[in-house]
């Protein structure tokens, strides 16, 4: 089994074996395609940050419902690919206890050219806040919350528009 | 009829546990919102999520009327918080 490009994983995120993998990935489709190799590559790491909204966060404790995350990986995946032919992304999140400063997310997107893999990154991480199911509980000093974000609505096309404009500026 | 309704986050914390073994009266048409009313009538800590969560039904996002079958796995999911 060759190594994931859509992943949920409780171990730390390796961003060079991302890189690999997806311009691997890419080499073989613009092979297949009769296209041109990857002129750029792009990556986007989201971190653990504190102080969180006035918070010292002590750590972050993530869950996935992690077969629907995976799909929902590959949904977002397949709109980058309509949205960007060619581009190709790797996206892993991490699960479990992080402390600030580690790595939770990342994104690696490989294309012909470099205006779709820094769109593609960044339309990725939208998507991901938006629709993937995985939350986060915030240890701080004091107390600790469950971070609330969207309510996870895949088909909803206003929200798919936003992620787009914010990729696109 | 018999469903394996999954409960994630919050909404677990309040369940008190995140896989729930739900009897649902079998009637012709059971939907998603049938499988949501008999968990919150046994954990009414989590009405208040009706309007602010989502719904996926076998592993694929569904809506509140989307329908249940014997067997299926229903889960509930307040909102997301990854990245």
């Amino acid at each position: 089994m060759s190594f994931a490009l859509l992943s949920i994983t409780a171990q730390p995120l390796d961003l060079a074996a991302l890189v690999t993998a997806v311009s691997a990935e890419q080499a073989r489709q613009a092979r297949d395609a009769g296209t041109a190799n990857a002129g750029g590559i792009a990556s986007f790491l989201g971190l653990v940050r504190s102080p969180n909204q006035g918070r010292g966060v002590l750590h972050l404790e993530y869950e996935a419902y992690e077969p629907l995350a995976v799909r929902v990986f590959e949904r977002i995946r397949d709109e980058i690919g309509a949205e960007w032919p060619g581009a190709v992304l790797a996206l892993h999140h991490r699960i479990g206890r992080l402390t600030p400063g580690e790595v939770s997310v990342a994104i690696v997107v490989a294309s012909q050219h470099r205006a779709a893999a820094f769109a593609g990154c960044r339309y990725a991480i939208e998507r991901v806040k938006q629709i993937a199911p995985i939350w986060k509980r915030e240890a701080f000093e004091g107390g600790d919350i469950w971070i609330e974000g969207a309510v996870a609505t895949p088909d909803d096309e206003d929200a798919r528009r936003e992620a787009l404009k914010l990729a696109c500026v | 009829m018999r469903v394996k309704v999954r409960l994630f986050a919050q909404l677990r914390d309040l369940a008190g546990a995140g896989d729930l073994d739900c009897q649902v009266e079998d009637a012709n048409a059971v939907q998603g919102q049938d499988v949501w009313r008999a968990v919150v009538r046994d954990h009414p800590a989590l009405a208040s999520f009706t309007r602010a969560m989502s719904t996926a039904v076998n592993l694929e996002y569904a809506r509140l009327d989307s329908p249940v079958r014997d067997g299926d796995e229903v889960a509930f999911l307040p909102p997301v918080s990854g990245g």
